[in-house]
């Protein structure tokens, strides 16, 4: 848009900036664009808009999913809020969120700043693009196959981990990774961290390309060290992706459900489950479709509080730095 | 949506400028070294696990519990990669992905283009709440639609058919390329559509003859990522198609997980059958990715 600012700015003087772009001539109002909206919106209604609604109203209900479901006001509310499981579902999604969302942008922010900054610059960019094409690997798995992946390592006996381990002679060390309650979250964050680890650096290198070198440069001839510049000029131009990297991983993180369905089911006890996973099993295992709709219906919830809280922040970061120039 | 995790188009960014082009080299001292050491341990550590995964998928059991699994085959052995292949009738498995991957990214263009052609050159009422609305279906976690939708689909007779899943993901993808297309065509060059308009071209023929036309770049990027993203889905599949012949890759591969007749080497070979597509995908398309990005910077 920037690019045709002049150009813009003289046309909305003399057309109002609520008209469509193309000129109309006597026949078909603007009203007429609506038509073109019409399969869109009417699927939008029947597959999203109809059903979240039907799932917030199912959450005040008892419902076996045979005989019509039966209104008992808050009951499921009341339960849920004493419900171990369910709380352990949410503190399992904090260390979902330390696996995919600090974790990984931590990390990604070093890495991409070596890349970039060291390795493109002294190693030369093939080298760096190649090992920023490694990092993404995972990425471009579907979830649950990384899982599988990973899973196959863990396996009890005769995995590859604890095959390693006897051969390297740390045969104590070998584990039930993944069915010991002391090892299976552990082991699940591991997967995501291994899955997630390029989307950061990916980002974060592209957006390190709108950092001036000679920025860089005259920083460093002000005695800045490396974290300096680091932190004063690489994390602050590229805040934007940072924002939009740790909203749509929390968002992400909070839906994790593919590889607790493949690696764990949630166990041992709660030991790694998940409000996605909870669901489920409340829906399809229980048949309890009116409890399992109050857990979806928190999940989507806390998941729009989320977006609401970074999209605050994000603009209030913006607006001080604005007030500071 | 993407690897549900990440819904960017990282693909699509530019290669890093060729320093050597840019400045010469400077000297590199051992901490530079360090670091390019540290950077490829990394690296090992990452393809690590996919390195395990081809070695053991080509071993017998046998072969594994005599020589673990850091040593290469002693003979190449496929009897895991086919046992597993006909065990799920892989082909099968390969096409129900292919097809509903393929109609929808198909039709969520299309639905894209008609929401996006109202709302960014349009520009009708409320739009900006309208781009919301359709930025909500994308936000939401896939649990609070899961159980009216399954209970629509088995009252409607399409429970257990692939066009239950094509119908949902057609949405949900498109509610994201609405989002993203409504702005590349809120900057639509103004001069163009002017000049169709006044050769007496419609609304219609404009969109399809002009505008359709123009930013077919990205809308090839849009259907790769609807394509891929589609692929890697799992609840609603794993919910929606639960008869074997129904099911797409990743969901065929899930279910078998634990399964007792998978031995060890069975195992690998499925996590790397479910691999392989995916690989597949990212080495064609990478290069259609940054071509479309290029050639939609021209105008």
């Amino acid at each position: 848009m920037a690019k045709a600012v002049p150009f813009v700015s003289a046309r909305a003087v003399r057309r109002p900036a609520e008209d469509g772009l193309i000129p109309h001539r006597g026949r078909g109002g603007r009203w007429r664009y609506w038509l073109y909206l019409i399969p869109g919106l009417a699927l939008l209604t029947v597959v999203v808009l109809v059903p979240v609604a039907a799932n917030i109203g199912l959450s005040f209900t008892e419902w076996r999913g045979i005989r019509p479901p039966v209104f008992i006001g808050m009951e499921n509310w009341v339960e849920l809020f004493a419900d171990d499981a369910f709380w352990a579902s949410f503190r399992n999604s904090v260390f979902m969120i330390i696996a995919m969302v600090v974790v990984p942008t931590l990390l990604g922010l070093v890495l991409a700043a070596m890349l970039f900054d060291l390795i493109g610059r002294k190693f030369g960019g093939r080298l760096a693009s190649t090992l920023r094409a490694v990092y993404y690997l995972p990425q471009i798995l579907p979830v649950v196959i990384a899982g599988i992946v990973i899973g196959w390592i863990l396996r009890p006996q005769n995995g590859a981990l604890n095959t390693i381990l006897e051969d390297l002679g740390a045969g104590g060390l070998t584990q039930n990774w993944l069915g010991h309650p002391d090892t299976a979250l552990p082991s699940i964050m591991v997967v995501l961290v291994w899955v997630q680890i390029g989307y950061p650096v990916v980002i974060f290198m592209a957006a390190l390309q709108r950092v001036d070198p000679e920025l860089y440069e005259a920083a460093e001839l002000d005695g800045a060290n490396w974290f300096q510049r680091f932190r004063a000029i690489t994390v602050v131009i590229i805040r934007p992706e940072i924002f939009v990297v740790t909203l749509t991983s929390t968002i992400a993180a909070l839906k994790v459900f593919g590889p607790i369905y493949v690696l764990t089911r949630g166990g041992p006890g709660d030991s790694t489950l998940v409000p996605s996973y909870y669901a489920y099993t409340e829906f399809f295992q229980s048949q309890q479709i009116g409890y399992g709709s109050a857990i979806a219906t928190a999940l989507t919830v806390l998941i729009g509080l989320v977006a609401v809280v970074f999209i605050r922040a994000q603009s209030a970061v913006e607006r001080k730095e604005r007030e500071g120039l | 949506m993407t690897t549900e995790a990440a819904p960017a188009l990282p693909v699509i960014t530019q290669e890093p400028p060729t320093p050597a082009t840019r400045r010469p080299r400077r000297s590199r001292s051992a901490g530079d070294w360090a670091i390019l050491v540290g950077a490829l341990v990394v690296a090992v550590v990452i393809a690590f696990p996919f390195l395990l995964i081809v070695i053991n998928s080509f071993k017998s059991p046998a072969d594994y519990n005599t020589s673990g699994p850091l040593s290469l085959p002693t003979e190449l052995y496929f009897g895991g990669i086919s046992a597993f292949w006909e065990r799920v009738n892989f082909p099968q498995k390969l096409w129900n992905s292919f097809y509903i991957s393929g109609l929808v990214a198909l039709f969520a263009v299309l639905i894209s283009v008609l929401n996006a052609f109202a709302i960014g050159i349009g520009r009708i009422r409320a739009r900006t709440w309208i781009v919301v609305l359709f930025l909500l279906a994308n936000l939401l976690p896939q649990e609070a639609l899961l159980y009216p939708l399954y209970y629509l689909f088995r009252e409607i007779g399409l429970y257990n058919n692939p066009w239950s899943v094509i119908i949902i993901f057609t949405v949900i993808q498109s509610a994201f390329g609405t989002y993203l297309l409504s702005s590349v065509y809120g900057t639509f060059p103004k001069e163009v559509l002017e000049a169709a308009a006044l050769d007496g071209a419609s609304r219609w023929q404009i969109l399809w003859r002009v505008i359709v036309p123009i930013s077919r770049p990205t809308l090839s990027v849009l259907m790769i990522f609807f394509f891929i993203w589609t692929w890697n889905e799992f609840l609603i599949p794993l919910t929606f198609l639960v008869s074997g012949d129904n099911q797409t890759v990743p969901v065929a591969i899930s279910v078998l997980q634990g399964d007792r007749l998978m031995d060890v080497t069975t195992t690998s070979a499925s996590a790397l059958l479910g691999v392989i597509p995916t690989l597949v995908f990212f080495l064609i398309f990478q290069r259609t990715l940054t071509r479309g990005i290029t050639a939609g910077a021209v105008k």
